[in-house]
């Protein structure tokens, strides 16, 4: 196995390298499942108490768009309703990382033909980046599973909850081992195995939320449908793990195909050639980022349009529901709207993209710091441009982007919403309650900027604040936590739209606050070495 | 003459490294300044901090008259600069990148700039990450060299090209000086500095150890020297004259270094005993740079005293 050559020595690397990032989102991970499961359980201790209301709440499409169906009736299925799919996705994303920092990025930056000169077989790098995302996911599972039953939960189904996990993060190893060999850049790649995760999503979402007939079977094709599909503390297929088996395997060996046909540093994916002169519009600092970010900016368009279209339309399903009162008050403390039915589910879907959309932004302003690192930064800043301006751009390009972005989602469901159900807000509403969520998106761009202008090496911390910003603000208040802790959240100060009041004071703090982070992040950036 | 770089005991350490440890530095106005050392001897610090990309723990700089941290916008509106390792945007082609950097920095000789694409042999079409380590200095080297400003700041730009891209590097830099602009060229490789420079600085471990002409260095090396004379010196005799040292005698044949400034003490000598053959070897700079680059000093203790 010459292929493998070296490969010991590359996963001591890979572990040293991420000792500190699996095991802290490994924790994370098994934190939120345990946590919520055990905050659930103590809120209603037996099924009776819970089996009642939860019933018809269960049955809501706009949850079950988000979340999957629920397996069962009791309460151990309610402990984990919402951490099935929430977990799924962020075990892919656990995988997709940890896969795509080990692979195309060292080649990219040049580290991988240091070490492929050595005695390193040509499958050997991709193997070690296979084997650390797949630890990282039966870690994250394995732990959970065993961390549900330590709360007394059902052991079949704590086991098939570890399995839903599972099944998500080893076919996202597969997709983006593939996503790494065709695409030749980090971006590229990222672009392509996030593009996937974000369809899987959809195509469940859609599937799960009609009964039966050929949309639904469509979930089929999609990996987080597989994982919903599971059922933990309901049916337990723990079957369903050999779909995701089969995708890891089909993934990867594919991804070899493609690796012993491309020569080092290159894709598959074609690398075109570019104009002799620069366009117009490429000349300042902000005109270099904007033109840099192109082609993400559309592929966000392009998705979130979609995306806006598909959550619209699923307005129509919301109505047909009964809504007794104790459903009222849950979906009140989820999706912290007192309105109807339509505007409890627009209120928690624009969240939901509102924390989609942070995550772009932050990537966005990140791109100062990687920039400085690669070196491309002191090209642009021994040049008259200042490191004021430099930053500004970065920041004024997320701010734009999320803008666009939220106009654009906003717009997809206003336009399609409205026509889907009677009983929907107008078009103006809508598309409002989603731009309301604008200020809690760029207070998390601002953190971002702060710390990437401040102390880049910290920068990724950006996406724990993310994160956190996130489950608080989302299982908070069915969780029982603290209120100081969830009023942490951006998330939690958005006001109830549409149908409520529009939090106009949190809105201005937050955006206030949020040119404060910014402002301080410029001026540390501009006394500090650059790297 | 006035100096367009004026660096005074400049220190930067990064955690325990100590990169510049007093540094002194002085580029005139209109010449070709070789910056010379070994790796990590200090030479992109240095520069870095030249360019106000660094904040440095004590020491002056002036550039251009200018203080590079505090006044580091309008600074670069007068120099260009091309990094060690010169990193392009993957997405963007050759020619779109040169544009950029142009435009940042505020315009280009257009007439330079094409000449420069032809003369390099530069594919401007290609995108970033399709080029080579030598195409990528091509493109930087292409963009700061077209541009219109007094200075250029250029980090080991030959590394990476070819012995005929290199003659056309040496080419370009010769129309700049005849313009009268400054280049601060730092490299590691003496013979491109010999070619280039008119003044020269040594820097080791963050120290500059020597600095001046060409001509200068060449006279703190030695001159070696053999002769045939009738009337031999003993050995003792010949390594007391004044300035020499390393003294062999062989088969009537002396041979002996000399500092330059005893070189015509010693001829006289050698003429006064009937000199039959005489050969001298030129100080070689190699010897200098070498000695300087290990620490040693290039003249031996006992010819000092
Ligand atoms: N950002 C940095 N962090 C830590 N050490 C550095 C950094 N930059 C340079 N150094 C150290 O400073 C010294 C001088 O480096 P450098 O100026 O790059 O040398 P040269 O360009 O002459 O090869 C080296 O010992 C190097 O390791
Ligand atoms: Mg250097």
């Amino acid at each position: 196995m010459t292929r493998l050559a070296g490969l010991r020595d590359l996963l001591r690397l890979a572990w040293r390298r991420d000792r500190v990032i699996v095991p802290s989102s490994v924790a994370g991970l098994v934190l939120l499942s345990v946590g919520s499961a055990q905050a659930t359980l103590a809120l209603f201790p037996d099924d009776d108490s819970a089996v009642a209301g939860l019933a018809d709440i269960v049955a809501n499409p706009a949850l079950v768009a988000m979340y999957g169906p629920i397996s069962a009736a009791d309460a151990d299925a309610l402990a984990v309703f919402k951490t099935v799919m929430m977990g799924a996705v962020l075990t892919a994303v656990l995988a997709l990382v940890v896969l795509r920092r080990h692979t195309r990025t060292e080649e990219e930056e040049g580290r991988l033909e240091l070490v492929g000169a050595g005695v390193v077989g040509r499958w050997a790098p991709l193997a070690a980046g296979v084997l650390v995302a797949t630890s990282a996911v039966l870690l994250a599972s394995g732990l959970s599973a065993l961390g549900l039953l330590g709360l007394g939960m059902d052991p079949a189904g704590s086991l098939a909850f570890g399995v839903a996990w599972a099944t998500a993060g080893l076919a996202q190893v597969g997709v983006t081992a593939l996503a790494v060999q065709l695409a030749s850049t980090t971006r590229g790649a990222g672009g392509l195995a996030f593009g996937a995760l974000g369809a899987a999503y959809l195509l469940r979402a859609a599937a799960d939320s009609v009964d039966g007939g050929v949309v639904h079977a469509l979930g089929w094709l999609s990996p987080l449908g597989w994982a919903g599909r599971v059922e933990p503390y309901g049916r337990d297929r723990t079957w369903v793990l050999a779909l995701g088996l089969g995708a890891l395997v089909l993934g990867v060996a594919a991804a070899l195909v493609v690796l012993d046909r491309r020569d080092l540093g290159g894709g598959v994916l074609p690398t075109r050639t570019g104009r002799a002169r620069a366009g117009r519009a490429l000349s300042g600092p902000l005109g270099l980022v904007s033109r840099l970010a192109t082609g993400t900016l559309l592929g966000w368009v392009v998705g979130l349009a979609a995306g806006g279209v598909v959550l619209g339309s699923l307005l129509g399903a919301v109505g047909d529901l009964s809504s007794s009162p104790q459903m009222q008050r849950f979906l009140e403390a989820l999706g912290g709207s007192a309105g109807t039915l339509e505007e409890v589910y627009l209120a928690t879907e624009s969240r939901f993209v509102a924390v989609a959309i942070a995550a772009g932004g932050i990537a966005l302003v990140l791109r100062l710091g990687a920039a400085e690192r690669l070196g491309l930064g002191e090209a642009v800043l021994a040049t008259p441009t200042s490191r004021t301006r430099w930053y500004a751009a970065h920041v004024a390009l997320a701010v734009g982007a999320t803008t666009l972005f939220t106009l654009v989602v906003g717009g997809a469901v206003a336009l399609v919403g409205p026509r889907a159900s009677e009983d929907a807000p107008g078009a103006g509403a809508v598309l409002g309650a989603f731009l309301a969520t604008l200020p809690a998106v760029w207070l998390l761009v601002a953190a971002a900027a702060l710390l990437v202008g401040a102390r880049p090496r910290f920068a990724p911390l950006a996406w724990a604040v993310l994160l956190v910003g996130f489950v608080v603000g989302e299982l908070g208040p069915t969780m029982d936590l603290p209120g100081w802790l969830v009023d942490l959240s951006p998330f939690a100060h958005l006001g109830q739209l549409p149908g409520g009041e529009f939090a106009a004071l949190a809105a201005a703090v937050m955006t206030v606050l949020a040119a404060g982070l910014v402002g301080g992040g410029g001026v540390a950036y501009a006394r500090r070495d650059l790297a | 003459m006035t100096d367009a770089i004026t660096i005074r005991g400049l220190r930067k350490t990064f955690g325990r490294t100590v990169a510049l440890d007093g540094l002194d530095l002085t580029v005139r106005e209109g010449e070709v300044h070789g910056f010379l050392g070994p790796n990590g001897a200090g030479k992109s610090t240095t520069i870095r901090a030249l360019l106000g990309l660094l904040r440095v723990d004590a020491g002056t700089a002036r550039v251009l008259g200018r203080d590079p941290w505090r006044e580091a916008t309008a600074l670069h509106r007068d120099l260009a600069y091309v990094p060690g390792d010169v990193v392009l945007w993957p997405t963007l082609s050759g020619g779109e990148t040169i544009d950029l950097l142009g435009r940042l920095r505020g315009g280009v000789d257009e007439e330079r700039r094409r000449r420069l694409v032809a003369r390099f042999e530069l594919d401007e079409t290609k995108k970033g990450k399709a080029y080579s380590k030598g195409n990528r200095q091509k493109v930087a080297l292409v963009a700061a060299l077209a541009s219109r400003v007094p200075l250029l700041v250029l980090d080991e730009p030959t590394a990476g090209l070819d012995p005929l891209m290199e003659q056309v590097f040496q080419d370009e830099l010769a129309a700049l000086r005849a313009e009268g602009r400054t280049t601060l060229l730092s490299s590691h490789i003496l013979s491109e500095v010999e070619r280039a420079c008119d003044r020269v600085s040594i820097v080791r471990a963050g120290v500059v150890v020597e600095s001046g002409s060409l001509e200068h260095l060449r006279r703190l090396t030695r001159t070696r020297v053999q002769a045939t004379v009738e009337d031999t010196p003993t050995r003792a005799e010949a390594a007391g004259w004044p300035g020499v040292a390393d003294v062999a005698l062989q088969d009537g044949r002396l041979s002996c270094t000399v500092d330059a400034e005893h070189l015509g003490g010693l001829v006289a000598e050698l003429a006064r005993r009937r000199v039959a053959g005489l050969t001298c070897q030129p100080p070689s700079l190699e010897e200098l740079f070498l000695a300087r680059y290990e620490g040693g000093s290039p003249v031996p203790a006992q010819a000092r005293a």
